[in-house]
């Protein structure tokens, strides 16, 4: 008889990895087409090189490892890995700041340590934080919603680095709402007077509520076909807007309404896409909780204090870290015992 | 203990038993000052002269010294030497120094130094002293080079940047340019570079010895373990 020594998660684990990948795909799809829709083909573009960047570097990896290429190819892992950075990226970013971030997603954030299953770090966002960290001016080329600029163009700025006649980069680019929130509040101004321009939309940033709607709406159904937890993503959602409440309520002048800290930037994506990532969340029900309302605190201390002005992809690779810790004191009781007998 | 011979000295120095790789002593400016190849060098070699300094001290004096007090005494050599060294660097190569910053002083604490002083200077004659300091010192010297020249070629596009701080005005063309109007990768220059880097070194190192092991057993017939 084999009595398996089986090693946690001690949970029952719905569907294979490919068929909840393809649900994971599925889902990033209204709010991609929304991204495009405001941000023009260029998204489009970071997606497809971050795709195939993805792909290409997945199979020369396992190939190199001496796994089997195309049985794991099939999980689409490494594809939704690509996809989740390139959402992350501006859209007017040069071609290869999609390709050197996949490659170290894919190579170093998650084949070196193992592939699949053995990566401490949600390896998209390690990527990102790389990118961000290595090339800050690259990733601040965020065109203004419907900036106008038409395939052949966008093609034209990410491959070649050529612009239209008559253009430059600062008058199709513009800061994010997060970025200019921040600055002006570092120059005295008040949220108030910042209601002139296209900064705020209906609830949250101008735009970018429209982004994190469909983000949310693709969370919701990934969550009612069994593919995420409610844990992480209510409990950082609701972190961020309790932490932006209680900041709120205190100094509305100088701080940002929880409505706009919860549609603005990453947050719906982050909660629902990135933080759920099976492998580098917690895993216990109530270390989830924990694990989310970490990713939800520290975002907002980041985006408020921090350095950068959106958050996300730092909380996560922090709360990554702790994730282990979290799993080891929220075990779950054992059936049958109580809870004061070990 | 018994007296190893010459060239296994040499060789457990440089390669097997190497101070930055596999004793992974002395992390802390091994990590902290290879963003560029001379940097690497600058403080490979005054870590190689403080080695053979101490060692050969410590090896002269290691019947003098009662075993009960032998590390304050190893400590005040190697602290001395230390002073000596960062003196001297002070005069000759000042620019060096001042962008070596704390790390000279810093010597003092590499482990590599007191654990060579411990373990081997203090049980050897004098000549396989000098020549454990010599090989152990070269084999960090060159991690340190190596890793510098994998984060300086990433970072920020040349080889051999400011040569002229330890070789004169001379130096000045030694500096490569390898790749024209590189916009730099600062990952590379910053701390995670160093910590990559240092990975990568160690798994190439792993990967050459695994093969060396491969061909040395294989006429032996391989048994491979059951999985049960």
């Amino acid at each position: 008889m084999d009595f398996g020594n089986y090693s946690s998660p001690h949970f029952p684990v719905s569907g294979s990895v490919a068929t909840m990948m393809r649900h994971v795909l599925f889902a990033l799809l209204p709010g991609s087409i929304c991204m495009t829709w405001f941000f023009g083909p260029g998204v489009v573009c970071n997606l497809v090189l971050a795709a195939l960047t993805a792909i290409c570097s997945e199979a020369g990896m396992l190939y190199l490892r001496g796994k089997p290429v195309r049985s794991t190819l099939a999980d689409s892992s490494a594809l939704v890995t690509g996809i989740l950075l390139a959402l992350a990226l501006p859209p007017l970013a040069p071609w290869w700041i999609p390709v050197i971030g996949t490659l170290f997603a894919v190579i170093v954030a998650k084949q070196l340590y193992g592939g699949i299953g053995y990566n401490p770090f949600n390896p998209a966002m390690a990527g990102y934080v790389v990118l961000l960290i290595s090339f800050p001016l690259e990733l601040t080329l965020w065109p203004a919603p419907h900036a106008g600029l038409g395939l052949s163009d966008t093609l034209a700025l990410v491959f070649l680095d050529t612009l239209p006649a008559g253009m430059d980069l600062d008058t199709l680019t513009m800061a994010t709402p997060m970025d200019s929130v921040r600055t002006r509040l570092g120059l005295e101004q008040t949220i108030p007077m910042m209601q002139d321009g296209e900064l705020f939309g209906l609830v949250g940033a101008g735009g970018w509520e429209w982004v994190n709607f469909w983000f949310l709406i693709g969370g919701l159904w990934l969550f009612k076909a069994r593919v995420i937890q409610w844990q992480i993503p209510a409990s950082m959602l609701c972190a961020l807007a309790g932490m932006a409440l209680v900041f709120y309520l205190l100094d509305p002048e100088t701080h940002t309404s929880p409505a706009f800290q919860l549609f603005s930037g990453a947050a719906m994506l982050g909660a629902f896409f990135i933080a759920t990532d099976p492998v580098s969340a917690s895993t216990t029900p109530t270390g989830r909780l924990f694990y989310g309302a970490g990713i939800g605190i520290l975002t907002y201390i980041i985006r408020h204090w921090g350095g950068y002005p959106e958050g996300i992809a730092f909380a996560v690779l922090l709360m990554n870290m702790a994730a282990p810790t979290i799993d080891y004191y929220t075990q779950p009781r054992v059936f049958g015992k109580s809870g004061d007998e070990t | 203990m018994s007296s190893p011979g010459y060239k296994e000295i040499v060789h457990q120095g440089l390669w097997h038993n190497n101070s930055g790789t596999v004793q992974l002593l002395g992390l802390c400016p091994l990590l902290a000052v290879t963003t560029t190849v001379i940097n690497g060098l600058g403080l490979g070699l005054a870590t190689t002269l403080t080695l053979v300094t101490s060692n050969v001290i410590v090896s002269m004096i290691r019947g003098l010294v009662r075993p009960e007090v032998r590390i304050p005494v190893f400590v005040l050599i190697i602290a001395s030497t230390v002073t000596v060294i960062e003196l001297a660097m002070n005069a000759w190569f000042h620019e060096l120094y001042r962008i070596l910053g704390i790390f000279i002083p810093l010597i003092v604490t590499n482990c590599v130094i007191i654990g060579r002083a411990e373990s081997f200077a203090s049980k050897q004659t004098v000549d396989r002293a000098l020549l454990d300091g010599l090989a152990m010192g070269i084999g960090f010297t060159l991690v340190l080079v190596i890793l510098g020249g994998m984060r300086e070629l990433f970072g920020q596009g040349t080889l051999l940047a400011q040569a002229h701080l330890m070789f004169g005005e001379a130096g000045k063309m030694l500096t490569l340019t390898i790749l024209d109007d590189y916009r730099g990768f600062l990952l590379a220059i910053l701390p995670p570079g160093a910590f990559i880097g240092l990975g990568l070194i160690i798994a190439g190192m792993n990967i050459i010895n695994a093969r060396r092991e491969r061909t040395a057993a294989g006429k032996l017939p391989v048994v491979q373990p059951s999985k049960a």
